[in-house]
């Protein structure tokens, strides 16, 4: 009993010092930020890597979802009459909730799983080790433009995403199914907030990015050297991103959105 | 890929989501309406708010004038106290009435000011005194039902509290 | 402090953790201008010795010193600024992957001087005209042989002047054209630019014909011996021996201690 109660005393104060050690981990972040903020093109070089690269499967997907959305929303509406509603229903799913979700849980799986990679290989391959020797501080040099660069991308991508499902609803609602143009629309500027809605919408997004950038950098600095040791960080990268996202979008959403 | 074409393109993904941005700014919300026009504060107190929100709009005419700010329990009169601002440009009469309406049968409630016919013109924090509650749909059909059970009984009869209808009109 | 000395390894005795001890109260000298070879089996703790001098680890016990100065591994300032003035050949290379040949080498460049990029790529074609590779320049990462992939790093290494330049293992894995030719390299950039020297290997042959002093290490994290190649060359001591002359068993052991083979295989002995 004893054998069992130590080993899981143990484990929890495993599991505590790698969450202080994520914890300094994520202020070294901060505290390098500035200091790559003035290498902008080291920025420019990471937005340009995780959001340009990421923009296909963004904009397909945002597609895609628009059209479902429309015509399950459609079906789901029309029983109670409330067909012409249906743009202002796309659009509030979409700003408020797909589109910083789904893009967070994309951009995990195709730009977190990139940076692990990249960063576990970098350290397996001693490229970090001898940037350190050359008096040259990786976590300036190397990290903290990626994580700028995550941040900055993903509300821009949260953004064309909800805005490429609206265009997409609209081909379905207007087009194909035939639900007035200029309801469709005028609907939705008369319930659509643009700080409450889409605002808190880019908030959401601007939170998720630093999840899932945080988590992708952190996950390949810890890796081990090895080939399965970056390919098990590349899972867990998107698993504890997705986990995080999802939790956090819980508590943002009953912060923000709890009153009507 | 170039310095300069990487820049470039980085340039474009940020100028894709400003314009992701402004288009549903302009065509899918509201900015285009009611936005950096100042506004000047009006009361008014109801028996019964319904379901009046905060950021309902006060319309006039059916044209959208302002927007509910803040809606409390006056503690003194039991009342509904409701603030709204109203476009600065603007001028209700005094004697305006403020009625909380519904958009359609079932939508939202909103304010509607009717505009009465006195000389001097409400200011900055006056109360609007002429005030009609909001439409309780319980009232309504128990009211509707308490006329018809009035209507159907004769005047000696005490309307039945359970109508049953197998009894019939008893004597 | 001896002036002659650049790097004094004063005692030290040091462990990844409690339970393994890696170096155990070892003393070395590098003289300046000087190459000096740091040879011993795996695991002797020869690479873990350059990174104490790099300072990535502190030491348990005893100094390191860099010309007079005792390095404090918990000090950032100060071990960036010494490390400004050394270089270090990794084992594989260690490049930028993502960047080109000449990328690699103006890497320090950029990052530690306010140079003009003209000067910077004038600087770059030296350094890869000293190792050889000049024309290729422009090649990636990806597109060199293993070979080059180190001479590319020395010319990255070298490419501030340090005024200490370690090795770790040069020789292994090279075809015999190509140690030789590493071998040349290392000899005449130290004599051509007065810097310090540190190789560690286990290549005795190679090392004994460019270095001017060695150390032998054993598996305990102990000095063995040092001296010039001839002194080592001309030594008693039967772990010298062995393994100047890779003989295959002596003081290092052939067998990884078991039981009697007759036990083994159920035979009676």
């Amino acid at each position: 009993m004893t054998d069992l109660l130590a080993a899981l005393g143990a484990r929890t104060l495993r599991w505590l010092n790698a969450l202080g050690h994520a914890g300094y981990f994520f202020v070294d972040l901060l505290r390098f930020s500035p200091a790559a903020l003035r290498r902008f093109g080291l920025v420019v070089a990471q937005v340009h890597a995780i959001g340009n690269r990421s923009m296909v499967i963004i904009v397909a997907s945002g597609l895609a979802v628009g059209f479902v959305l429309a015509l399950q929303m459609y079906y789901a509406l029309v029983r109670y009459g409330a067909a012409e509603s249906l743009g202002l229903v796309v659009n509030l799913s979409l700003v408020r909730e797909l589109g910083p979700v789904v893009t967070a849980l994309l951009f995990a799986g195709r730009a977190g799983t990139s940076l692990t990679a990249e960063i576990g290989l970098m350290k397996a391959g001693e490229q970090l080790a001898a940037m350190e020797l050359m008096a040259i501080d990786p976590r300036a040099r190397v990290l903290a433009p990626r994580f700028i660069g995550g941040v900055v991308a993903m509300p821009i991508l949260a953004l064309l995403f909800s805005t490429i499902g609206i265009i997409g609803a609209w081909v379905v609602a207007v087009l194909l199914i035939g639900i007035d143009a200029g309801n469709f629309w005028s609907i939705q500027q008369s319930g659509v907030d643009i700080w409450r809605d889409v605002g808190n919408g880019i908030v959401k997004s601007a939170v998720f990015g630093v999840i899932c950038t945080f988590v992708a950098l952190y996950q390949g600095y810890e890796t081990q050297a090895t080939p399965e040791g970056v390919a098990y960080a590349t899972t867990r990268t998107v698993v504890v991103s997705s986990l995080g996202v999802l939790g956090m979008d819980f508590i943002l959403t009953a912060l923000m959105f709890s009153t009507p | 890929m170039s310095k300069r074409g990487i820049e470039t393109l980085v340039g474009l993904f940020v100028l894709l989501g400003i314009l992701a941005v402004t288009f549903i700014a302009l065509k899918a919300a509201n900015l285009a309406s009611f936005g950096a026009r100042d506004g000047y504060v009006l009361q008014a107190r109801f028996d019964n708010i319904g379901g009046l929100k905060v950021r309902a709009p006060v319309r006039s005419a059916g044209v959208v004038v302002g927007r509910v700010t803040s809606i409390r329990l006056d503690p003194k009169t039991f009342q509904g106290l409701v603030m709204m601002e109203v476009e600065r440009d603007l001028q209700f009469p005094r004697d305006t009435s403020a009625k909380i309406l519904t958009n359609g049968l079932l939508g939202d409630q909103y304010i509607g000011l009717e505009a009465g016919g006195d000389d001097k013109n409400l200011s900055a924090g006056d109360t609007v005194t002429q005030t009609q509650s909001a439409v309780v749909l319980e009232n309504l059909i128990s009211q509707f039902l308490f006329n018809k059970a009035s209507d159907a009984g004769s005047p000696g009869a005490a309307p039945a509290p359970a109508p049953a209808p197998a009894a019939g009109p008893k004597k | 402090m001896n002036s002659d000395i650049l790097i004094d390894i004063d005692h030290v005795t040091f462990g990844y953790d409690a339970s393994r001890t890696i170096l155990n109260d070892v003393s070395l000298s590098f003289r300046r201008g000087k190459v000096t070879a740091i040879l011993g089996g795996s695991g002797c703790g020869k690479t873990t010795l350059l990174r104490l001098i790099g300072g990535v680890h502190p030491a348990n016990r005893g100094r390191v010193v860099f010309d007079g100065e005792t390095i404090n591994a918990q000090d950032r300032e100060q071990l960036y600024r010494l490390r400004r003035r050394l270089g270090m050949l990794f084992q594989f290379g260690a490049l930028f992957t993502d960047l080109t040949v000449f990328e690699n080498v103006a890497f320090p460049l950029r990052e530690h001087t306010e140079l003009s990029e003209q000067m910077i790529r004038d600087m770059v074609l030296m350094k890869l005209n000293a190792v050889g590779l000049r024309g290729a320049a422009q090649l990636r990462i990806s597109e060199v042989s293993g070979g080059m992939a180190r001479r590319i790093a020395l010319a990255r290494a070298i490419a501030l002047d340090p005024e200490l330049i370690m090795y770790d293992e040069p020789f292994a894995g090279l075809d015999p054209i190509s140690m030789g030719v590493a071998a040349n390299l290392i000899r005449k950039l130290n004599d051509s630019t007065g810097s310090t020297s540190l190789v560690v290997s286990h290549d005795v042959q190679e090392c004994f014909s460019i270095v001017d002093y060695a150390y032998l290490m054993s598996s305990g994290g102990k000095v063995v011996a040092h001296g010039t190649p001839d002194q080592l060359r001309t030594s008693d001591d039967p772990e010298v021996r062995q393994f100047i002359r890779g003989e295959p068993d002596g003081p290092v052991r052939f067998h990884y201690p078991a039981r009697p083979l007759a036990e083994d295989l159920d035979v009676p002995a």
